[in-house]
């Protein structure tokens, strides 16, 4: 049975949808992690869960980043172990420089509520391993600031390393402009660090877990990651 | 006491779409000759009248840096008043 930590933040609201993910869908262990927490149970790994964390002021992530729980989760993931943020936890993660790189506001300012297409452009990491080669998945987006950003320097390093994980694509698997929902340079979905146990992405996996949902696209990534 | 006003704004070349939304409401209401239009944030900072100028300085610097801007997007100025 592996565990899996849910951070909560004031504004957190997918919280509960990865909490299910996990409990009900996969039947593994959560526990919801209150970011005013200092110290850390076991876990295999850590979700940093989408929403409105402190309401999106100053910048979507920018006082999450200063949680005490925080710190915590820099030393969960120094030591190798897995932690996915999600939406907000990936703007969460870009902000405290666990993952290269920003994400500003949509290219044409909407709060964008949609099913998108994503092509798994590294399918050897331990978040998609479940997958084939440059599969074509469908997962949900629902954000307003998904408009990933980082300077060339950075952008080509992600490329020659293979770090970017999904790019938003068309139901044929073409990385197109039209295909991108938010502007993102080089339609980028998901990122992961150096090390490889740190992913960054903007769609909602864990609300693509059962076929009610349209979609179980989201259950590879969580078995990929907790190895089940 | 000090006052710090802090402007942060997206770096140059680094597309700010509300900048260009409202940059196209005004040349619809007719303002043609506004060429182009930047949108930040704008922060004040009160700091103790007893302080050192050099320490406020200090750690307006470091809380802009740290906090109120990402500097992968978004530069800073800022300037220190002393009001009595």
């Amino acid at each position: 049975m592996k565990k899996v930590g849910v951070l909560v933040f004031p504004g957190s609201n997918c919280d509960y949808d990865a909490y299910y993910a996990v409990k009900k869908v996969l039947k593994q262990e959560a526990e919801f992690i209150w970011h005013k927490d200092t110290k850390l149970r076991y876990y295999d790994a850590i979700v940093i869960p989408g929403g409105f964390s402190y309401g999106d002021y100053l910048r979507a992530g920018a006082i999450a980043q200063f949680s005490p729980i925080m710190e915590r989760v820099i030393e969960f993931a120094e030591n190798g172990k897995p932690v996915i943020g999600i939406c907000n936890g990936f703007q969460i993660l870009l902000e405290m420089d666990l993952l290269p790189g920003a994400l500003i506001t949509n290219d044409h300012l909407k709060f964008r509520c949609d099913d998108v297409y994503l092509k798994v452009t590294n399918n050897a990491t331990s978040f998609t391993s479940e997958f084939n080669k440059e599969q074509i998945i469908k997962l949900p987006i629902a954000h307003q600031s998904g408009n990933y950003y980082a300077g060339d320097k950075v952008i080509q390093k992600l490329e020659d390393e293979n770090r970017i994980v999904f790019k938003y694509c068309d139901a044929d698997g073409q990385i197109t402009e039209e295909a991108n929902p938010n502007g993102s340079l080089r339609n980028i979905a998901g990122i992961i660090n150096e090390e490889g146990n740190v992913l960054g992405m903007m769609p909602h996996p864990e609300r693509a877990m059962e076929p009610i949902l349209e979609s179980t696209d989201g259950v590879a990534i969580f078995e990929s990651l907790l190895e089940i | 006491m000090y006052k710090v006003e802090v402007i942060v704004n997206y770096k140059p070349g680094i597309l700010n779409p509300e900048a260009k939304t409202i940059n196209n409401a005004l040349h619809s209401l007719g303002y043609d000759s506004i060429e182009g239009v930047k949108a930040g944030k704008f922060f004040e900072l009160d700091f103790p009248e007893d302080m050192e100028e050099t320490e406020v300085e200090k750690i307006a610097d470091e809380v802009c840096d740290k906090l109120l801007s990402n500097p992968v997007i978004e530069d800073y100025t800022f300037k220190i008043a002393k009001e009595s």
